[in-house]
């Protein structure tokens, strides 16, 4: 007895300076990915900035506001003013579709639907995020195109003196389709943070609003909702993220405009966003001037994305001071 | 479910529709061994890379070489002719693919490298077919200049009478015209657009280049996607390498040169190419394609690729190794078999200079 008492604390004795040592290195290795991440960020940033920066030089039209794209001219001249448009309204777009189905659908999962159903749907939805965007791409224009041109039409035929729904001669690519397909790509985003946030709505709170004599609907309104909100918000900027930089499928969708081609707001009208035209010109990259435009059209999406992020974080930052 | 089905299938199809047409390689399995040049098949490895226009004719070619040559490794890298040259002049391939031969400071830089002269070897003949979709019209005439006005959308039905002048007997829909184009920078759009303003005089206002610089119509990616597109539209129209047509089921369109309207086969690209005048000197072959030949029976809208070498390699080695692969590559019967993947094989004016030039790489 007094023998293992004895032995007792020697292990204890040895395991405390082990234990700072682990307990050091565990800290020198979170910091490390820590400082890993942000050193890989800037350095990024810095790469764009460092192959951008001659290629604007050289350039002859205006990076922001103009919509030519002509590289292989002794005088570049190149802006990404169309391409920041396709790019943001066709994101924009998604985005209207996709959150409010995106809330609907988790609120359907953790609200509505009986216990059983819960698990499956939820790995239903979440299984959209695992399907290539390639397979994306090919559905679209195979599978959903057909369903989705004649509502095109029908839109453009009734609301057509509507700048954004104005009819062109575009038949297949159009910002509104690539708006849909994106949509549904960015719906297991939305609904599985959604989701999580309003499973996590306190049960007091929804029991007081039921005790009360509020409806499903009101107890939702009032107690699920609000406190759900910065989690949703969250979701919708990292989905709108995630539609900014699409490439493959919306590479394989979209109808190029003709370079001479007049500009219209309409939404049928085609274009490129700036992942799909670098990724659709990447393997004629044959001079630095050349590769260092299209690297500027990747800078301007990453400070998109960068400040689409950025809203994002203070957005719920303030939501979050509201609610708590 | 069946949707899905036939979305899987057709991405298989789609996906490798750039890439080989068809399982390439069994045409020339019986000459294999035969073309094979047994004497000068070493052991290596050869690395080259470039346009992806000719990315399945060397692809046919490597499968048949290495079937009568085990121990010799060629890998081809379909990156680009623009990335093709600039690797081969740092040294980094032992040869290049390119859609156009060496422009004078890229030959300069190129034989700094080589530490010898490069050569422009003309090898795969790629005709370009003006595809469309149009109800009940099978056979269609087109010339340059009526082409010209269709691409830049001064005319925008099928049945304008500028093309009803050419296709008399002829019943043309009213069908709008729907143009599609290439949105990447393309050695077939450069093509396409040189023919235009070689053939269609003042009718071309198409500025020639890689990238489309047309007002009307809608780009589509790379040559599948232009083809899915027009086999997806009525009243679509595009310019297309010939396999993706014929794959497609697209109408292909004959062309007038004034000589009659001339068929996309074969013996017309042959006829063309044959036609074309050498600005290389001694070996260098790089040709100058006349676009506005008014030869009979010849098909004028071609792409020809180039292999570009040194002609005297540092490594002996090397030298050989890519002297028995090109002697197999611009062999009669290699070439015969290029008809598959939608490639013509180069007439016999071409391919014996062709060979002879293979003959003296040292």
């Amino acid at each position: 007895m007094s023998e293992a008492a004895a032995v007792a604390p020697a292990p204890a004795l040895t395991t405390t300076p082990r234990g700072h040592a682990a307990d050091r290195a565990f800290a020198w290795s979170a910091r490390g990915a820590g400082l890993l991440v942000m050193a890989l960020v800037t350095l990024i940033g810095l790469f764009l900035l460092w192959q951008a920066v001659p290629s604007l030089q050289a350039n002859e039209a205006s990076f922001l506001t103009s919509r030519e794209w002509d590289l292989n001219a002794t005088t570049p001249r190149f802006g990404v003013a169309d391409l920041l448009w396709t790019t943001v309204t066709a994101s924009v777009w998604a985005m209207m579709l996709a959150v409010p189905l995106g809330v609907c659908v988790a609120l359907f999962i953790t609200q509505y639907a009986p216990d059983w159903l819960r698990t499956p749907a939820a790995a239903l939805v979440d299984l959209l995020a695992a399907v290539p965007s390639i397979v994306y791409g090919l559905w679209g224009l195979i599978v959903l195109r057909p369903v989705v041109a004649p509502v095109e039409t029908w839109i453009a035929h009734t609301f057509g003196w509507f700048p954004l729904f104005a009819p062109t001669p575009i038949t297949g690519g159009t910002i509104f389709f690539i708006g849909v397909v994106l949509a549904v790509m960015i719906l297991p985003i939305v609904t599985a943070i959604s989701r999580e946030v309003f499973a996590a709505t306190p049960a007091p709170h929804q029991e007081a609003a039921l005790a009360l004599g509020a409806t499903r609907w009101e107890m939702i309104r009032t107690a699920v909702l609000p406190y759900g909100r910065p989690g949703v918000v969250s979701a919708a900027m990292l989905a709108l993220g995630r539609a900014l930089g699409e490439t493959i499928a919306v590479t394989f969708i979209v109808s190029t405009l003709a370079p001479g081609s007049a500009f219209t707001a309409s939404l049928f009208n085609g274009g490129e966003t700036f992942a799909s035209r670098i990724a659709n010109n990447a393997a004629e990259f044959d001079s630095p001037r050349k590769t260092g435009a299209f690297i500027a059209a990747g800078l301007v999406l990453f400070v998109l994305t960068f400040v689409v992020n950025a809203i994002a974080r203070v957005v719920v930052d303030r939501r979050k001071a509201f609610t708590e | 479910m069946v949707f899905s089905a036939v979305g899987i299938l057709a991405a298989t199809v789609t996906l490798s529709a750039c890439g080989s047409d068809n399982t390439t390689g069994s045409t020339a399995a019986p000459n294999g061994k035969t073309v094979g040049s047994q004497a000068n098949c070493a052991p290596g490895t050869l690395r080259a890379e470039g346009s992806s226009a000719q990315k399945n004719a060397i692809e046919a070619a490597i499968t048949s070489y290495q079937r009568g040559c085990d121990q010799a490794t060629i890998n081809y890298n379909p990156s680009g002719s623009g990335a093709g040259i600039k690797n081969f002049v740092a040294g980094q391939v032992d040869f290049a693919g390119s859609d156009s031969a060496l422009k004078t400071d890229e030959a300069a830089a190129a034989a700094k490298t080589c530490g010898s002269p490069a050569w422009n070897l003309p090898m795969v003949t790629g005709p370009i077919a003006i595809a469309y979709r149009l109800q009940g019209v099978s056979v269609l005439t087109l010339d340059a200049a009526t082409a010209a006005r269709i691409f830049s959308g001064e005319i925008t039905t099928w049945n304008d009478p500028a093309i009803a002048a050419l296709n008399t007997g002829v019943t043309l829909p009213a069908t709008p015209i729907r143009v599609f184009f290439r949105s990447d920078e393309s050695g077939t759009t450069d093509n396409f657009t040189k023919y235009l303003k070689a053939a269609a005089g003042s009718a071309a206002t198409l500025e020639p280049g890689k990238k489309w610089s047309g007002k009307v119509g809608e780009g589509k990616e790379k040559s599948a996607g232009v083809a899915a597109a027009v086999k997806g539209q009525e009243g679509g129209v595009t310019y297309v390498e010939w396999s993706y047509a014929t794959q497609n089921g697209l109408g292909i369109a004959a062309i007038d040169t004034g000589s009659g309207p001339v068929a996309l086969n074969s013996a017309n690209v042959g006829a063309m190419v044959a036609t074309a005048a050498q600005v290389g000197t001694g070996n260098d072959l790089a040709l100058k394609l006349d676009y506005a030949t008014k030869a009979k029976n010849a098909y004028p809208i071609n792409l020809v690729t180039y292999e570009i070498v040194c002609s005297v390699y540092q490594d002996k080695a090397k030298g050989a190794l890519v002297k028995a692969f090109l002697t197999h590559f611009a062999s009669a019967s290699v070439q015969a078999g290029l008809e598959k993947q939608g490639y013509a094989p180069l007439p016999a004016e071409v391919s014996t200079k062709v060979a002879a030039a293979i003959a003296a790489i040292g």
